[in-house]
């Protein structure tokens, strides 16, 4: 739209007229890369390597153990604890799903409505950030309290009897039942959320309003025809920003869920720190990633912003 | 009728506006009830029920024992892997927009995969690799776990502020006499520093409030989120509160200048 405006393409070394060629010009960015690169692969991929490598592994703590390539241990992990990896996806997806709901009228009205507003907003978007999760987290168990005013409120609206059925909450509270774990992980990954939105939004020339207003379109259709496809990248990566660290989330389940919300990050997370069945955690750890993988990528390629990465 | 009428009409023309403020209000609400019960007086151990008002915990914030002390093992780390991340991070930046190599896309991918990683993956497999290297948990394993994370988060704020700039600048630049280092560190380094800055600050903010990657690489010891995920077992005291309210008072008035700042720089300017 704007290409003009737009700042010029990145510098591509190979045009003779960029750069005066210098001698030590073809390893420089080997050495540029080198420290950050090892670092990743020392402290992120070697890892990988190696929990692959305990998950097969059989033993015990006092004798140590020995890789047998023992792949029953992924077998016992899923059979043991499929019921968390599926609340887990149900949990995150329900999570994703609502910060997309609350996130894009918020997104959209700092990125249309809020004039000399927005600053503000953006600042007041972010700011929680500075305030630990954890403590924000643990104020979900003041607001949510039993008997507290947003649980009688839900009462009094016969909300509870309708989540009750569904399952969502028993009885009435709301504490360490599934609404609450979903309530906390939407509040704590909706401004990863609603700034992707607002980034993509900001980028849309209002003029393709006016224009579509001019063609006679309702705003509904506007939004539907217009808005909502420019938008589109911003609603993948937010949807990734939000998914990806929700299904791996144990402090929501922990902190407002009780032990019937168990999600997969908690089964890790015991089997690691408590348990110390490290070749039972390491394989549920490694189905997790390998699950995760394969859903981003067939999600990246089927809404066709490859581009994104 | 009309009334009603327009009434309707009113609601339907800021439903966006409405429905954006609910949002708003359900992301800040938290932020007020940790500020509210940083003057509450808790009868038991736990601080979840409003008792009565009292600022006995803003006159002693270090009342608690160990609170501080993982206060400031946690800034300390942050600080740390802040520069640690932010120094790999611009450097692969640059490489990455600035110059065209082998393996590109393999480099490509090691940087995204960390973003695209449940924290807890990461988590638990670097504790398999501590260890299988049988590596002491503390400190070092926090920070080395946290430039880690960090890293990948600052090479992408970096590389959007290094392809937006005009390499024109640094032709002009090397066309009046100055060498490569001057036209690094006077014309390339100036230019890339909000990117740099957004990075620093972003990687800062991680590390500070990492709980999941952190619980599994601290060994015993204990770093602020780490204190108050503790405290959410033992007994929260209101301390924690009065220092998660300070965090985000700081914050927005450094945020608040910065931007006043940035305005009357853009006045003189004009």
């Amino acid at each position: 739209m704007t290409t003009l405006t737009e700042a010029p393409p990145p510098l591509d070394p190979t045009a003779p007229d960029r750069k005066p060629p210098r001698a030590r010009g073809r390893w420089t960015p080997y050495w540029l890369l080198l420290p950050g690169i090892l670092w990743l692969l020392v402290f992120f991929a070697l890892p990988m390597v190696y929990q692959a490598s305990t998950s097969v592994q059989t033993g015990s703590l006092e004798e140590g153990y020995k890789v047998t390539w023992h792949f029953a241990t992924y077998w016992d992990a899923l059979s043991a604890y499929w019921p968390q990896f599926v609340r887990s996806v149900a949990y995150a997806a329900a999570a994703t799903v609502l910060c997309l709901l609350l996130g894009y009228p918020l997104a959209y009205m700092i990125a249309f409505r809020a004039g000399r507003w927005r600053n503000l907003i953006m600042v007041l978007v972010i700011a929680p950030f500075f305030t630990s999760f954890l403590i924000r987290t643990l104020a979900w168990k003041t607001i949510l309290a039993d008997g507290g005013p947003v649980v009688g409120a839900l009462n009094t609206l016969h909300v509870l009897d309708v989540t009750g059925w569904l399952g969502w909450t028993s009885g009435d509270r709301v504490l360490a039942t599934p609404l609450a774990v979903v309530c906390g992980l939407t509040y704590n990954f909706l401004p990863f959320m609603v700034l992707p939105l607002y980034t993509s939004l900001e980028r849309i020339d209002a003029r393709l309003h006016e224009a579509a207003g001019d063609l006679y379109a309702r705003p509904w259709t506007t939004f539907r025809k217009v808005t909502f496809p420019l938008s589109m990248p911003g609603v993948v990566s937010g949807t990734l920003l939000t998914f990806i660290p929700a299904s791996g989330d144990y402090v929501n389940a922990d902190l407002l869920g009780s032990t019937d919300t168990r999600m997969i990050g908690n089964v890790i997370q015991t089997q690691f720190l408590r348990v110390l069945d490290y070749p039972t955690a390491a394989a549920l750890s490694f189905i997790l990633m390998a699950a995760i993988l394969i859903a981003v990528t067939l999600y990246i390629r089927k809404s066709g912003t490859e581009d994104l990465v | 009728m009309a009334a009603v009428t327009s009434l309707l009409n009113w609601f339907r023309r800021h439903l966006v506006v409405i429905a954006g403020l609910l949002t708003l209000a359900y992301l800040l609400l938290p932020n007020v009830i940790v500020t509210v019960f940083s003057f509450n007086k808790p009868k038991g151990r736990f601080n979840y029920a409003w008792q009565h008002f009292s600022a006995d915990a803003w006159k002693d914030p270090c009342g608690v024992s160990d609170l501080c002390g993982s206060l400031s093992i946690s800034l300390r780390i942050a600080f740390w892997a802040t520069l640690g991340a932010t120094a790999l991070g611009t450097l692969i930046a640059f490489a990455l927009v600035r110059y065209r190599f082998r393996a590109r896309g393999a480099v490509n991918s090691l940087i995204f995969l960390p973003m695209a990683m449940p924290e807890v993956v990461m988590a638990a497999s670097l504790l398999t690799l501590f260890l299988n290297m049988g590596a002491q948990l503390g400190f070092w394993t926090i920070l080395i776990a946290h430039i880690m994370f960090c890293l990948s988060f600052v090479v992408t704020a970096v590389k959007a502020r290094v392809m937006s700039m005009d390499p024109r600048l640094e032709q002009a630049a090397q066309d009046l006499y100055a060498g490569p280092l001057q036209t690094f560190l006077r014309v390339t380094l100036p230019i890339a520093a909000p990117g740099i800055a957004a990075g620093a600050l972003l990687a800062f903010a991680l590390s500070f409030d990492d709980f999941i990657i952190t619980n599994f690489t601290a060994g015993s010891t204990v770093t602020f989120p780490m204190f108050v995920w503790g405290s959410a077992q033992r007994g929260t005291p209101v301390q924690i509160n009065v220092i998660g309210t300070a965090m985000f008072l700081v914050a927005v008035l450094f945020v608040l200048a910065a931007m006043a700042v940035g305005k009357r720089r853009g006045k003189h300017k004009a």
